[in-house]
Formats: C-alpha cells, structure tokens, sequence
C-alpha cells in the first residue's frame, strides 16, 4: 500500500502505520519502532542498570544518540580541567553516561564535541531528527522533534530500557486533535507567545491522551526554530506529542546537516519521501480546536501552571479555584491587575524552548545598545555548542555581555535549576523556559514565562514590561 | 521488580490541590541520582522540609502512617509535566501504592503503573466523595477494577489491560518484548 493511498490519513497516523512492528490487541498495546532514540545523563542510568541485570545489549547503537545537558555547569573551564559540577552526584552521573556509552558503542556528545547541547537542540542541528520518524527521550520535552514532522515522545526510565534493549515502545494508539491557528499573527508576537496562548485556552491537561497537529497560517508562517517552540511545550498541555507537517522551510532546514544525505539524487528522493508527511486532505481527527491568531499579543503567564497564560498587559484573572489562589498567592500577584510592571530579579533566556539562534537574536535586538537594570541578573544560555558559536560568529555574545548579561556554555541551566544555576527563594524569575511550576527554578522562585523578547525587556526595564516598547533600536 | 497487585485494603490521604506536578513529587535538583532506591525521603520535598532541611511538624505527610494509609487521593490531573520515572519511584517508595484521582497525566500514569503504584482514575461523584471524605478505608480491586467506598459510591475503573496484567503479575513488560525478536528483526529487515 502507497502511503497516500486508501482512506485520508493524518500526519500522525501515516508515522504510527509506518512504524507498527506488531498492531495492539486488547491484551497488549502496540509495538512500535523507535528510529531515533536520544540519551541524557538523568534519565538513562537506572535503565542501563537494568539491562545490566538481565545481560541485555544496546539493541541498535547506531538509533541512539547520546548528550549531556541537565547536570552540567554552564560556567567556563579550561581544557583539561574537571568541568565545575554543581555536586558530586552531578559529576558522577554524566560519568555513568560516559561510562555507559562506552560499554554500548553509543556516540556521545560529551564535552569534547562541537555537538553537545541541550538533547532538543542537537537532535534537529545534526538532521538526526527527520519527517516521518518515531523519536523517543527519556525527557517530556521530545515533542520539540515533532517540528520536523516526526512522532516524538517523552517517555519513562523503564520505557527507555524497553528502547535501549529492544528498540520499542509499547503505546496503545494515542488520540489526534488538530489545532488550527487561523490568520496571521501580530508583528512582534513570536512562537512563545503563540504556544502559550494555545496552553491558556485548551488547558493544561486539554491536550490528554492526544497527539497534536499544529496547522493554519500562522503555524505554516513560523520558520523552524519557531516551531520547535510550540512542539516543545506540547506536553505543558498534557498532550503526548505535537507535530507540525514537513514542508519547503523543513527540507532547507535540513538541507546539508551532518545527518542528512549530501544534495544529489539521494537528497531529491529523501525529500520526494518526506513530502509524503502531511495529513491528507479530508483527514479525520478525534479533536478539533480552531484560535484566531490575529488576536494573541506578547504573553507572560501570573500562575503556577503552564496554562496561566495572559497577554502582558491583561488583568491577572479572579481565581477560579483554590489552586489558582494558592497560585496567586505564591506568585504574589493580585487578581485585578497586570503582571506588567511587577519588579524582576533574574532573567533567564535558555532551555529547550527558547535557545536557538533566532531566539538569541530576538533577545539581542531588544539588549543591543541597552543595559541590564541595577540589580537584575540576566543569563542568556546558548542550547548548544553550534548556537553558541553562531551567536558569537554574529556578535550576539558581545551584545549581551556589553549590556551585562552573563553569557553562558549551552546546557539546560535554570529552566531545571538542576546544575546550580537557579533563583532564590521569592524572587521573580522572567523565563524563556517552558514550566512555572512552585520551585521549579529553586525552592521558593517565582517563574514568569515568556518569550524572548519579553524576557529581554524584562532585563532592561527592570519589570514585566510590553517587549513593543523596547523595540525600535537604542541608537536609531 | 515490584511486588504483584491484587487487592489493597488501605486508608486514603488526601491532597486536595490539582494540577500536582511532578517538581511538587520530587524537584529536579535530586535527579543527579544514578539508583531508583530510596527515593522516598525527598517525595514531596518542599513541601514537608524547612529551607535547612528540616521536617515542618505542621505538614500532615510527615506525620502520615504509611503502613496504614498506602492510598494518595489527589485532585484533578495529578502528575502533570515531567517524564521522570523518580515521581513513582518516590511515592512508592514512601509507602503508597495507589493514586486516585480525577485525571492523571499520561506520561505519570504509564511510569507509575510500571511501578507497582496503581494509578486510578475515578469518576466525578466518587471523587468528590473521597476529596470530601479524608482518611476513610477503601479497598481497591484490581482482577474485577472496582474500588469499594463502603458508604461512599463505589466504582469500577479503567486500566490498560497489558499494565494490568503487569501489575497483577509483578513483572515489567520487557520480557513480552523481547519475547518479539522475529517481529522486530523482520521489521528491520523489511525497512532497512
């Protein structure tokens, strides 16, 4: 059967059909195959561990990438130096990764690569991530590869056993719901505002059980980085996967990556097959959900959930339930009133979110030529080693640091607060990170989320502030 | 390997906040961990510990008796966020070995299933009822998939059969898949 022929399909379930190595019954879900499989330092060891015990092996080696990100310093070090891990526990995890690579034939992007980042960044930057592949991570941010068209899951330590011995995933058949962004969006409304204007509406838990597509103009509009974003914080909405299809942006994107083949014949039937990963015109979904993008403005979120989402300037709503005033509690915010204006301490631009060059030169933009408020601290951490080099080889660093940001080795940072760099109790942390969870980033820190230009804005204004303001040149 | 599931005769604890996320079950600062054993000091972290570290007599979990009260009652879309595997590992190995609540997060519901902790999905009434009621013995049946409140509205609930079966078994479904080689292999072969 031609993928195109029969009844119309979904993007997604032209990937799920294309990988079925054993269909579900009632007794067993279904056995699905894994092309790529990405690997990090904290979720990975206890699966090791396992398939230690029971004297399995890497099943494919060559499907498994390796990369360290959450437990890392973002500081600098010289080479030949120890890198200065926040803990012990730290440096002995990214050390069992080594060791466990190692012992498997699994290509890691340690410290020494010119590829190591943020597993989200790194992924799409090598071309490992491609249209029509099954991705899984042990991380709920995989979703982000679902940019490309492929069906990416965040999934358990025990599933990332199942994957390292076997190469599959067990997974009853999720169900779709389609998003459609109806007409353009605003000049000066980015991915992020887009992405948590779609949270604020459907919920946080609205996308359950669900694969989403993200369609309509104002998804097709996004260059890649974009739509990384909005794929990335899929899962903030409960939702398994989100996908976008492959189209021209995505085969230019990819075009001449590491892991891609060279342009030819090869590359012309790669993309001829790729093109095939587009739901089908009349394709059923189980959800529907339609917004109309012409009305989302920049956006922060008042709350303790990813689903708290307002425009920047927009009342904090009456809480709705004693969750939300616990919320309001804790962020300190008062129903009635705007989060713009509430005073910052620390601006974080980063994570797998909001880490790539576009991002970086969307921060820039607004820092260029400006200076970071008396006591803000602003950090502007690069998703990987190539974003790095690229915002250097642009004179990005030399923004942000002129204007006394601190500029950072790639890693995960203060988005997990895991490797040392976090917030304080009760200060206000402005994010381009993608959870506002009650400590996320360090016991007691508030979150803002937002995009980055808000959170450069933030940075200079010293508060919340409406990013438009900011947004004609210093110097003009 | 957890133990097999069949009946659990236990007191409820109840924690009426929805949207318990998984930094809430255990903050990412502990994930430098390289075991899944022990994890049960640091469930529920800071919210039962001072900033020095020291347990808050004020907070009802560290007071709980986890030998009687093995069953979590939780608001609406408990697990919310993270794909650690550490929230089940924590919360079982503090002593529970059931949640109940209206809506459980996907990917908490697989690692958590796969663990020993069965998680259960109850209708509105009932759950209202037991977020109403704390502290009250219910048994949970998982061969017939019912939970009987006693005065309260008992029901019966959904599990994915294959997690069931796990469950019910004790065992991880590692073995079914690996018991499918030729399958695999002939996929690899069909594809490459």
């Amino acid at each position: 059967m031609s993928p195109d022929s029969g009844r119309p399909r979904s993007l997604f379930e032209k990937v799920w059909d294309a990988h079925l190595v054993k269909a579900e019954t009632a007794e067993t879900p279904a056995m699905l195959y894994v092309d790529l499989h990405l690997v990090h330092e904290v979720t990975s060891p206890q699966a090791f561990s396992v398939l230690a015990e029971r004297g399995l092996k890497v099943r494919r080696p060559d499907r498994t990438l390796a990369t360290i990100d959450h437990s890392t310093p973002t500081l600098d070090f010289a080479p030949g130096e120890t890198p200065p891990y926040a803990t012990e526990a730290a440096r002995k995890q990214v050390e069992t990764l080594q060791a466990n690579v190692a012992e498997h034939g699994i290509t890691l992007h340690g410290w020494d690569s010119d590829y190591r980042g943020v597993v989200h960044v790194i992924g799409p930057e090598l071309g490992a991530t491609q249209p029509g592949m099954t991705i899984v991570c042990g991380d709920s941010h995989t979703a982000t590869h679902g940019a490309f068209g492929a069906l990416a899951f965040g999934i358990g330590t025990t599933e990332v056993g199942h994957v390292l011995a076997t190469q599959c995933l067990l997974q009853r058949k999720p169900k779709s719901m389609r998003i459609t962004l109806e007409g353009p969006a605003a000049p000066g409304v980015s991915a992020k505002d887009i992405i948590l204007a779609i949270i604020a509406e459907i919920g946080v838990d609205g996308g359950t059980g669900c694969v989403i597509e993200y369609a309509g103009e104002a998804i097709e509009a996004l260059d890649m980085e974009g739509r990384m974003t909005v794929c990335n914080m899929s899962i903030e909405a409960g939702a398994r996967a989100g996908m976008i299809a492959a189209d021209e942006k995505t085969f230019a994107w990819l075009k001449g990556r590491e892991r891609v083949p060279a342009e030819g014949p090869g590359w012309d039937e790669q993309v001829a097959q790729w093109s095939h990963f587009r739901s089908d015109p009349g394709a059923i979904f189980d959800h529907e959900v339609v917004i109309d993008a012409t009305r989302i403005r920049p956006m922060v979120t008042w709350g303790t959930a990813p689903d708290t989402g307002i425009a920047v300037d927009a009342p904090v709503p009456d809480a709705r339930s004693a969750s939300h005033a616990k919320a309001l509690g804790y962020m300190q915010f008062e129903a009635g009133k705007p989060v713009s204006g509430a005073k910052v301490d620390q601006v974080f631009i980063g994570s797998c979110t909001n880490s790539r060059i576009t991002d970086l030169r969307a921060a820039a933009a607004i820092m260029s030529g400006r200076k970071v408020a008396p006591g803000v601290r602003a950090l502007v951490v690069p998703g990987s080693v190539a974003v790095r080099k690229q915002a250097e080889a642009e004179g990005l660093d030399r923004i942000f640091t002129e204007a006394g940001a601190e500029w950072r080795q790639p890693g995960c940072s203060m988005c997990i607060a895991m490797n040392g760099d976090k917030g304080e109790p009760g200060q206000l942390i402005v994010s381009t990170s993608n959870r506002n969870f009650e400590g996320r980033q360090g016991p007691g820190a508030r979150t803002v989320l937002a995009s980055p230009a808000t959170a450069a804005a933030a940075a200079i204004a010293g508060h919340v502030i409406d990013p438009a303001t900011l947004m004609e040149p210093a110097h003009a | 390997m957890p133990d097999r599931f069949e009946t659990l005769t236990s007191r409820t604890f109840v924690i009426d906040q929805e949207d318990i996320d998984t930094d809430q079950i255990i903050p990412a600062r502990f994930l430098t961990t390289t075991s899944r054993e022990g994890l049960g000091d640091l469930a529920f972290h800071d919210w039962r510990y001072d900033g020095d570290g020291k347990p808050l007599d004020t907070v009802s979990l560290n007071a709980l008796d986890t030998q009687t009260h093995r069953i979590l009652v939780a608001g609406r879309n408990f697990g919310c966020g993270s794909s650690r595997e550490h929230a089940p590992w924590a919360l079982h190995d503090f002593g529970f070995r059931a949640v109940i609540s209206s809506e459980i997060a996907d990917i908490f519901r697989s690692n958590a299933a796969k663990n020993g902790l069965l998680p259960i999905l109850a209708p509105a009434e009932a759950h209202a009822w037991l977020m109403e009621n704390p502290d009250v013995e219910i048994t949970v049946d998982l061969a017939s998939q019912r939970v009987d409140l006693g005065n309260g509205p008992s029901f019966d609930f959904k599990i994915e059969p294959f997690a069931r079966h796990c469950l019910m078994e004790g065992t991880d479904p590692l073995g079914f898949l690996t018991s499918n080689e030729d399958a695999i292999s002939a996929y690899e072969t069909q594809t490459a």
